[in-house]
């Protein structure tokens, strides 16, 4: 069974902003899918439609089948987590611990299945040491890693996740990435909504690209980042190596490279070959 | 002819146990395009805080050492005195901008100055030009893109003449085409109007081909200070963990392979220049 199913919708904002236009996706159980596009394309206004944040003006999104107009927020949260861009917007207790644990106890979980579950999720994210410690005391990358940890603590089976690398330097973010990669790979859907193309291309997954509203885009990073027309449609650049390889078709090599490691084989075996 | 110069600066913050600066010595020259990079909690932002005087002036604390920015010594020079010299742009520009008009945004910080009004709209129509917003003029800044609006923060920047702009992180919000714009307009302010630019920045693929200067800090300290090629290809930079250009990374699997190129490449327009010649000789 498709995870969220997403038939044509439209969202207009209060303001009369018309965000979505349109929209028709399928992510299945398990995908890893990264939402990009130009600043203002409507990423984030899809996704809070994923987990009922926001209801489609038009249209219908189904979670497991059943429309989110029929559930409540509270009720769809379980299935699918949010982790806001700003982790500001969504801590508010006064340790990490309570942080983790709020959410649980709102889901009807019992003492002691909370307490293993704060457990769990502190160690997951290397917290912790910061178990008593103010959510407010903590850096911008830490305070990031409590908002990911009090969602991941009840298990949703699908975890979105806005802007995750903003703010986050080198090391923070390859941290992040195997941290995502491992997720998904142990069955978790994850939806990430990012700007960083370089990020894009380390993690390789399903792109969807939109632009004023709508979907222009859809298929493997490979494929979408290396296309210079999308590219340009959707306000991205495509990542460096990309760039270097788009240089070289001459030659007769591939144009659809964006691994680093993937690039040198393929210019070590072209030196070899018209070496022989 | 050295603008920023640093020596055995020191700092604490009020209260804390730990030297968020330590010994930090400098120099940057004038006009130069400086990139400042490190681990989170390095203490970069700590020493742009000094650059303009918010520290000692702001934020009190134990500051040893000398620092001198423009031919100030920022112990002596009141804030308001530092900030004729030194712009800062910071990464969300929505915590930059708050009036009515792009016009008026651009023009708050002379009407402190107290400037006479005719001069005040000719620097406005300059700094408006100079970023490609001219446009703009009469928007509300809260409408418009976040590219926009970081042209419009620095617009307002632009308006004080400064020597020295500080950019932190000045793209973090922007999708990448807006980011490499604001770049190309950081470039131009530092190669038409000879503005030294200080560029606090993680993501190094798209800023390191516009930086002269590259400087590395890590736990309060400088790790590497020098230029682009030579630092990204250190040892050193690598075991920092900080973001290497793609194009370089490249370079350095290829060495080990066995491909040499001609030298050190830090764009992606560099790379693949060296990598004709490499491969079309074959």
């Amino acid at each position: 069974m498709a995870t969220i199913e997403v038939n044509d919708i439209y969202f207009t904002y209060p303001t009369g902003v018309e965000a979505l236009k349109g929209v028709s996706l399928t992510i299945r159980d398990g995908e890893f899918v990264a939402i990009m596009g130009q600043n203002g394309a409507g990423k984030t206004t899809l996704v809070k439609n994923f987990n009922g944040l926001l209801r489609p003006s038009k249209g219908k999104v189904l979670v497991d089948g059943v429309s989110t107009k029929d559930v409540s927020v509270a009720k769809l949260a379980r299935t699918v987590g949010f982790v806001f861009q700003n982790p500001d917007h969504q801590l508010f207790s006064e340790t990490v611990e309570e942080e983790i644990a709020f959410a649980l106890r709102n889901f009807g979980f019992d003492a002691a299945t909370v307490e293993k579950r704060v457990t769990w999720a502190l160690n997951l994210l290397d917290l912790t040491d910061y178990r008593k410690t103010s959510p407010f005391m903590l850096s911008g990358g830490e305070r990031k890693r409590v908002a990911l940890a009090s969602v991941l603590a009840w298990d949703p089976k699908v975890v979105i996740l806005d802007e995750p690398t903003i703010g986050q330097d080198h090391r923070q973010k390859e941290n992040l990435r195997q941290f995502i990669v491992q997720l998904n790979e142990q069955g978790k859907t994850v939806v990430i909504v990012t700007h960083d193309v370089e990020f894009v291309a380390e993690c390789s997954p399903r792109v969807v690209l939109m632009r004023e509203g709508m979907i222009i885009a859809d298929g493997e990073a490979k494929r979408i980042l290396t296309d210079t027309t999308l590219a340009l449609e959707a306000s991205i650049v495509p990542p460096q190596i990309a760039q270097i390889f788009h240089g070289l078709t001459f030659l007769g090599l591939p144009s659809d490279v964006i691994d680093v490691s993937e690039a040198k084989k393929i210019l070590v075996e072209y030196a070899r070959g018209s070496q022989g | 002819m050295s603008i920023i110069e640093a020596k055995g600066l020191t700092y604490t913050y009020p209260g804390a146990s730990k030297q968020s600066l330590q010994e930090v010595s400098l120099t940057i020259e004038k006009g130069e395009f400086a990139i400042l990079t490190g681990p989170s909690g390095c203490g970069k932002t700590t020493l742009c805080r000094c650059f303009n005087g918010l520290i000692p002036h702001f934020y009190a604390g134990e500051l040893k050492g000398s620092l001198k920015v423009a031919d100030q010594n920022i112990k002596e020079h009141t804030i308001g005195e530092m900030a004729k010299r030194v712009g800062l742009v910071f990464q969300n520009p929505e915590n930059q901008l708050f009036a009515l008009s792009v016009e008026k945004d651009v023009a708050f910080g002379l009407e402190n100055l107290g400037m006479p009004r005719e001069q005040m709209q000719e620097r406005v129509d300059w700094a408006l030009k100079m970023t490609g917003i001219e446009d703009l003029r009469e928007r509300a800044p809260h409408e418009l893109s976040g590219g926009q609006q970081q042209r419009v923060a620095i617009a307002s920047v632009l308006a004080m003449q400064p020597d020295i702009i500080v950019f932190d992180e000045p793209t973090s919000f922007l999708d990448p085409l807006g980011a490499q714009r604001i770049f190309e307009v950081i470039s131009d302010l530092n190669r038409k109007l000879g503005i030294t630019v200080i560029l606090v920045e993680h993501r190094l693929d798209l800023a390191a081909k516009y930086a002269g200067h590259v400087i590395i800090m890590d736990e309060g300290r400088i790790a590497l200070d020098g230029e682009p090629r030579e630092i990204f290809s250190s040892e050193q930079a690598w075991l920092l963990g900080v973001g290497i250009p793609k194009a370089v990374r490249l370079w350095r699997l290829l060495e080990e392979s066995g491909i040499a190129l001609k030298g050190v490449p830090i764009s992606s327009d560099e790379a693949t220049q060296h990598l004709k010649e490499v491969l079309w000789r074959r």
